[in-house]
């Protein structure tokens, strides 16, 4: 590619190969970013923590490494960081005033990761408030723009990170999906996003939402820059015992993948009712796109598909509901001021730090665990989601990946969606691989105005690599990923 | 109306793990405040459990030697509730699928009787930390070292019927965690605690009757007092007109009376629901027959085989496997002197007493097991007579030397069996007493043998109690006879 490409529109492998080729150093690409950031997030707010200062000392010290010859293959490439993950000397908020006062005392493990391969933190990122939103909204920090058009949301919950990459405020970031919240950011702001299989990447250090739907992934400008970023952060991890001992594959030389003869099955459920006309043309010219190249399409049935936004939102909120109890004022994040006494203190540390939609998930979470409904609503639930899995199971026997859209319509406006419910189903065609933990991606497919379209392409469970090639090579074919907003172009 | 008690018991063991149920930090009892707390016992945002496999396999080992099923899986459960010292705002514990399922235990009643006491399961758990109420100025401190620190709980059926019988029963379990060495039993330190059930029923009837349950007795003593008087209120209570309520209840060692914690009413509803952060634990059939392989010699093994190889009565062999701590000294007092009935004589007996009077426990016995070896031994060679050996034993007692030799040596109290250095002192002593030899010739032949004692008791004295008591006797009979 050539360099004529402003540093900011750069994928992270081009940035990677111009440090290689010293064009720049890790310092140069450091202040670039971080003056970017500085001079256009203020419209955005898709960073809640800049950290400069260390940023600007990881890259000299990813300078210093590669001048000793031992630089690993992304080391000194800037990156963003949803604020989800915790980050040792960094506040780590998760979007939520109960943790705006906590600095992690520790690195999450793909922190580590990152650190290792030298890799530079530019800033955490915006999110809905401990990941519970599909608009980013829901922040105690304020909500984020979509740099496509001001006037909508980019998605959530990792909506920072979606829309810091898509902006040019950052190569790439790290995002989290507990129902769709890689994905569907990913879609809104035209950026390629990965949720990896449940257990592919180490939870240890995510603050978790819901333990058993929570996945860490790469969200960046390419499907190549997604394999990058999973050869740093995928495999099993000692600390998280959910994450799954198995070889990991070299993401990058997986993009070599031929197309011809690969069965695609499009899930006749993911193009009914409530999919936007703007959407369906465009994510049928991509299947038409892989057809040219050689693929052949047939329809398939996910017959719970029905089911899965209601099985999420009893598993989800229940775990919730246990996972936010640590936050009790009484040993980090918020504490309400001169509590009368330890019930006071609860009550009141809960109700101030707690943002609306967390306590509404809370309170559901908590109902449907107690005693006398935990059999109707629990017990049902996960043999509900045993059902949505084997839908998957029995898809992949018949064909290599699914496709679909990511969401049913383009990023919607600021505030459209005040109804909960409303919000809930915008995560139709994401939240039933959380369940089933399978991985899915989503890539730039076209434009509905201004606003991008994202195609969905789900894979069986550790088939992040024909997930990844698959995206890859219709990005060799296509240029929706190419395309930038024209937010922050003139100021380039 | 005669009344029934009935009495459940759920003991708390903590595992004598290296480090916690879920997190690297050391168990160690005893060090400052929140220095043995990681960012796992802390709950911080982003942490996670990972299982303690040491922790697994003593629960395990804990089944087989009950005789329970252990599980081929069993999942870990969050308990839910708020408290300070509770990190997380829920407790991992196991419900529905515990690790030991339905075992038996049998008891040693203090009349030598035994009874065999169902246990419903035991289930693995992590412990709380501790609230400190003083020192704060009408705050409360948090110490997070115990919080994380493995638990075995061990659920009984209500079978007891006595206070005595629950006594007895911790203290098996309190024996079967040590002799597997997956608990170090430390009651003061909490190692070991109990909650315990009482209801009351009227003799005869078969339904039970409504249960408190006394939360935290940590001693066998308290277990015993908190029980006897919770059924006398039970009693009481019922015989006023009264009803028992469900309820928790904590006693108070110092007034000597429980008190109500909370009524059913004011219960949790802990919403459990499996633990989405850990595995279920599978443990295989080859995994337990290592373990069951590699099981100590346990009490009622021991017992045996105390009555059978070393031919000790069925009781001495009971009270001396009773616990590892008492098993192991007895033996090795045994394998020193080389006389089981010896050593089980004087393990009960002289050593038990003075133990008991003193308050001490036979781990901090100032006569060590090799030491009271040393003496029977030397009570078995004849190198000292009974009476010698009891003063031996209590300088041993007072640690005047390092053994029994040593002692016998400085005292010089090596029994005299020269036959002519005993006639010299028994001469001796009939010239100094002629008016007891006097009344001697005078008695009955059959009154004599009563009235010999008195001239034994003074031939030992003058002898310092070295002669050979039978030598002694002999000789003096002789004399004694031949003079009238």
């Amino acid at each position: 590619m050539s360099s004529s490409i402003a540093l900011h529109d750069k994928t992270l492998s081009e940035l990677a190969q111009g440090l290689e080729a010293g064009e720049y150093t890790s310092r140069e690409l450091t202040e670039a970013f971080l003056a970017r950031i500085e001079r256009l997030d203020g419209e955005l707010n898709s960073y809640i923590t800049l950290c400069r200062e260390d940023a600007l000392r990881d890259a000299d010290a990813a300078d210093a490494r590669r001048a000793a010859g031992n630089a690993a293959a992304l080391t000194g490439v800037p990156m963003a960081i949803k604020d989800i993950f915790c980050t040792e000397g960094v506040r780590t908020s998760c979007g939520s005033k109960m943790l705006d006062n906590f600095v992690a005392p520790y690195d999450a493990t793909v922190i580590e990761k990152l650190k290792a391969e030298g890799v530079v933190i530019l800033g955490k990122t915006n999110l809905d408030e401990f990941a519970m939103g599909s608009s980013n909204e829901n922040s105690h920090y304020g909500a984020v723009k979509n740099p496509w058009d001001l006037s909508a949301v980019p998605g959530g919950s990792s909506g920072g990170s979606a829309a810091a990459v898509a902006a040019g405020l950052a190569p790439a970031a790290l995002g989290t999906d507990t129902g769709g919240s890689i994905r569907q950011p990913a879609a809104f702001c035209g950026i390629t996003g990965l949720k990896p299989t449940y257990g592919r990447v180490s939870r240890y250090g995510m603050i978790a939402y819901a333990s058993s739907l929570d996945q860490g992934g790469p969200m960046a400008r390419s499907a190549e820059d997604c394999a990058r970023l999973m050869n740093v952060i995928a495999g099993a991890d000692p600390r998280d015992s959910t994450s799954v001992v198995r070889g990991v594959p070299d993401y990058v030389e997986g993009l070599d993948y031929n197309l011809k003869g690969l069965k695609i099955g499009l899930p006749k459920e993911y193009f009914g009712e409530g999919l936007s006309e703007e959407v369906e043309a465009s994510v049928r010219a991509a299947i038409k796109v892989f057809e040219d190249a050689g693929a052949s399409v047939q329809e398939i049935s996910l017959p719970h598909t029905h089911l899965a936004i209601p099985t999420y939102y009893v598993i989800a909120p229940a775990e919730a509901s246990s996972n936010l109890s640590r936050y009790d004022g009484v040993r980090f994040g918020h504490r309400c001021k001169d509590p009368q006494d330890l019930e006071d203190l609860y009550k009141r540390t809960r109700e101030e730090g707690f943002g609306d939609e967390v306590k509404r998930r809370i309170i559901i979470g908590t109902h449907t665990l107690s005693e006398g409904f935990f059999d109707a609503y629990y017990i049902k639930a996960q043999k509900v989601r045993r059902l949505i899995r084997q839908d998957f199971l029995d898809a992949f026997d018949q064909v290599d990946v699914l496709m679909g859209p990511a969401a049913p319509t383009p990023a919607f406006d600021l505030g459209a969606h005040k109804d909960p419910l409303s919000m809930y189903l915008q995560d139709l065609y994401t939240i039933a691989i959380n369940l089933a933990g399978i991985p899915g991606i989503s890539v730039p497919a076209g434009l509905a105005g201004k606003r991008p379209v994202g195609l969905q392409i789900l894979g069986p469970h550790f088939g992040e690599q024909t997930l990844l090639g698959v995206a890859h090579q219709f990005q060799q074919i296509t240029d929706w990923h190419r395309q930038r907003p024209e937010f922050g172009q003139e100021q380039a | 109306m005669q009344w029934e008690v009935v009495i459940g018991l759920e003991v708390h063991a903590q595992l004598a793990t290296q480090s916690k149920i879920f997190s690297g930090s050391s168990t160690t009892y005893g060090a400052e405040p929140n220095t043995q707390a990681s960012a796992v016992d802390l709950g911080l945002p982003g942490t996670l459990p990972v299982l303690n496999e040491q922790a697994v396999a003593m629960a395990v080992r804990f089944g087989l030697a009950v005789d329970a099923a252990v599980a081929g899986r069993s999942v870990f459960e969050r308990k839910n509730y708020f408290y300070p010292d509770l990190p997380k705002g829920y407790q991992t514990s196991q419900m529905d699928q515990p690790i030991v399922g339905p075992g038996v235990l049998e008891i040693l009643l203090e009349d030598g009787t035994r009874k065999s006491i169902r246990i419903h399961h035991a289930h693995l758990e992590e412990d709380a930390g501790k609230s400190l109420h003083e020192d704060f100025q009408g705050m409360t401190g948090i110490d997070l070292n115990r919080a994380g620190t493995p638990l075995l709980e061990i659920v009984s059926e209500p079978d007891m019927r006595s206070a005595k019988e629950a006594v007895a029963y911790v203290k098996a379990i309190h024996a079967i965690v040590t002799y597997l060495g997956i608990s170090d039993g430390n009651m003061a330190e909490g190692s070991l605690r109990c909650d315990v059930n009482v209801s009351v029923r009227p003799k005869g009837q078969e339904a039970f009757g409504t249960r408190a349950e006394i939360k935290n007795v940590n001693s066998f003593r308290f277990i015993e007092r908190a029980i006897h008087f919770e059924v006398e209120r039970q009693i009481e209570l019922i015989e006023d007109g009264g009803k028992v309520v469900q309820e928790t209840r904590l006693y108070d060692p110092d007034a000597d009376e429980t008190r109500s914690m909370r009524t059913k009413e004011e219960a949790n509803d802990y919403r459990y629901f499996p633990c989405p952060d850990l595995l279920p634990v599978e443990v295989d059939e080859a995994y337990i027959e290592h373990l069951r392989q590699t099981l100590p010699e346990l009490p009622a093994e021991k017992r045996a085989r105390f009555e059978s190889e070393l031919g000790l009565s069925a009781y001495d062999a009971s009270v001396l496997s009773a616990s590892r701590e008492m098993a192991d000294f007895f033996e090795e007092v045994k394998d020193v002197c080389g006389d089981a009935k010896q050593a089980a004589n004087w393990v009960q007996g002289e050593l038990a007493g003075r133990l008991n009077k003193e308050n001490l426990d036979i781990t901090v016995s100032p006569v060590s097991a090799a030491q009271l070896g040393g003496l029977i031994k030397r009570i078995v060679d004849e190198t000292i007579n009974g009476k010698a050996a009891k003063q031996v034993f209590a300088a041993l007692w007072d640690g005047e030397g390092k053994s029994a030799d040593e002692i016998i040596e400085s005292r010089g109290l090596k029994q005299v069996t020269d036959t002519g250095a005993i006639e010299a002192v028994v001469d001796q002593v009939i010239a100094d007493n002629p008016a007891q030899v006097t009344q001697y010739q005078e008695a009955e032949p059959d009154k004599r043998g009563k009235m010999i004692g008195f001239f034994v008791g003074q031939v030992m004295k003058a002898s310092r109690g070295t002669a050979n008591p039978q030598q002694v006797n002999k000789v003096l009979k002789d004399k004694l006879d031949s003079l009238s």
